[in-house]
């Protein structure tokens, strides 16, 4: 008995060592075939396209598992109304509601837009120097990733991000922010947000390519990132920035 | 054994133990740790691959088009650039089971107008309308097919080529004023363009049939043009696809 119970143990091992040790061999096939040294990710936004339909922001939800709650966002739609007086008004849109008008009189606005924001994925990311645990970092395709195996939650990051991309998940208790979809785009896909966005009012592309949308993006108008100041050296950039946007 | 303990000095005791535990860490260091946390390159390797592995569910409109007749209809309608998950939501599951798993149809009034309802905030010329005006209660798709939008009765005369100051005029309050009150337009306009232009209004005078003090017509914002604006033209000031000023 005690040899056939032996026997079991041994087998169920061999057959469940094989199995993983196979999962395993594919996972690394599959990084294989991709070589993040020939890629260099970066994002346009022509902030005169964007409709505020909040397309991207459920999209994003939708592909990466973020709470639906309105407080988690990887990426969101900013409303800056400027009114004549010249007081400036910043809402975050709310996807789930159809009309956005709200109690800001049409007459009293001398300008009104949207600007989708996310993270941008900065070339000198400050929410990296902080991690006290190592568990976020710059891949070699320039997209900041957090471990949530690593992670501890401690929101050093969450306070160190200028820009507001990173949030508390709820449920794991750890740091998530915009990756780029980066299961996505590492199999050729673009971003969930480039995906469904109805104007194009978002340019996803490689910066190390030549020929693509995003060069053109590049080329054609003048570019503005966020709070350049601060040198964290954002790769998402904006056409068509409002001096007002923050 | 014993006798050996007993005759050993109490310090080499001491020094053995410190010695057993030093031991200890280095066999935990060696064996026990995980590759990951010893080395930052396998633990950004082993991230990565996590993040990778991570499952899709937008698949992206080509997908669509092998089996899905619409896409042709699509590609040549002003909602071209449109992915079919914009509306349909997320496809990966329903491509890989379609009989099963089927996709979004959103048919309700309010889906549309996410887009297409009249927001302040919103780029002039994007289609608009007012949901309380145009239409209530009809759903969109009873006129409109949403895979090649058109207006039901297809504009014949300038909307045709100046369809962007048709949309803007078309939610103004000159809404109701027809092209050619104001414009003379000589028919080899409609040959070429270019060459022949339609008229602008050019005295301040015609501008003030309607919106003069002296003006017969009612219902018209009135001002006096002897004082008001000097040596500029109406148009100079106040956009008449767009008048801002009631």
């Amino acid at each position: 008995m005690e040899r056939r119970k032996f026997g079991k143990k041994l087998f169920t091992l061999v057959v469940s060592s094989t199995v993983f040790g196979g999962l395993l061999k594919k996972a690394n096939a599959q990084t294989k075939d991709y070589d993040p040294s020939k890629h260099y990710y970066g994002m346009g936004i022509q902030t005169n396209k964007c409709i505020g339909c909040g397309k991207c922001v459920e999209a994003c939800k939708d592909e990466n598992n973020v709470p639906k709650e309105p407080f988690f966002f990887r990426t969101w739609v900013e409303r800056y109304t400027i009114k004549k007086d010249g007081e400036v008004t910043v809402q975050n849109i709310d996807s789930r509601i159809t009309t956005h008008r709200d109690n800001i009189f049409e007459k009293e606005i001398l300008r009104s837009f949207f600007v989708p924001k996310l993270c941008n994925q900065c070339d000198n990311p400050p929410c990296v120097q902080v991690c006290p645990v190592g568990a976020t970092f710059k891949t070699e395709d320039g997209v900041i990733i957090v471990d949530d195996e690593r992670c501890i939650g401690c929101r050093y990051c969450i306070q160190a991000c200028p820009y507001g991309a990173r949030y508390l998940h709820p449920e794991k208790q750890t740091a998530d922010k915009c990756t780029f979809c980066y299961h996505r785009i590492t199999k050729g896909l673009p971003p969930a947000c480039v995906e469904v966005c109805p104007s194009q009012a978002r340019i996803f592309g490689d910066l190390k390519s030549g020929a693509s949308p995003l060069g053109r993006f590049k080329r054609l108008f003048k570019l503005h990132v966020l709070k350049p100041f601060l040198n964290t050296e954002p790769k998402v950039s904006y056409s068509d920035l409002d001096g007002e946007v923050r | 054994m014993k006798k050996f303990l007993t005759k050993l000095p109490e310090q080499a005791g001491r020094l053995l133990i410190v010695f057993i535990v030093f031991i200890a860490l280095v066999l935990l260091v060696r064996f026990l740790l995980p590759a990951s946390l010893k080395d930052h390159n396998i633990h950004i390797q082993n991230t990565v691959a996590t993040e990778m592995s991570r499952q899709v569910r937008y698949a992206g409109s080509e997908v669509c088009a092998s089996c899905h007749d619409e896409y042709n209809l699509k590609k040549n309608g002003y909602h071209k650039n449109l992915s079919c998950e914009t509306c349909h939501g997320t496809l990966k599951e329903h491509s890989e089971n379609p009989t099963e798993i089927k996709p979004l149809v959103p048919r309700q009034r309010d889906f549309c107008t996410r887009c297409h309802a009249f927001d302040p905030s919103r780029p002039t010329g994007f289609p608009q309308i007012n949901p309380s005006a145009h239409n209530p209660m009809k759903a969109c798709v009873s006129c409109h097919n949403p895979h090649d939008p058109k207006p039901p009765n297809v504009p014949q005369e300038c909307q045709a080529c100046h369809a962007e100051i048709a949309r803007t005029k078309a939610i103004s309050s000159h809404v109701m004023l027809e092209c050619t009150i104001c414009h003379e337009v000589p028919t080899q306009h409609k040959v070429a363009p270019r060459n022949v232009k339609a008229s602008i209004p050019a005295e301040r005078e015609f501008c003030g049939k309607c919106h003069s003090t002296q003006s017969i017509i009612k219902e018209t914002s009135k001002v006096d043009l002897a004082t008001h604006g000097e040596k500029y033209l109406c148009w100079q000031c106040h956009y008449p696809h767009m008048p801002e000023v009631e």
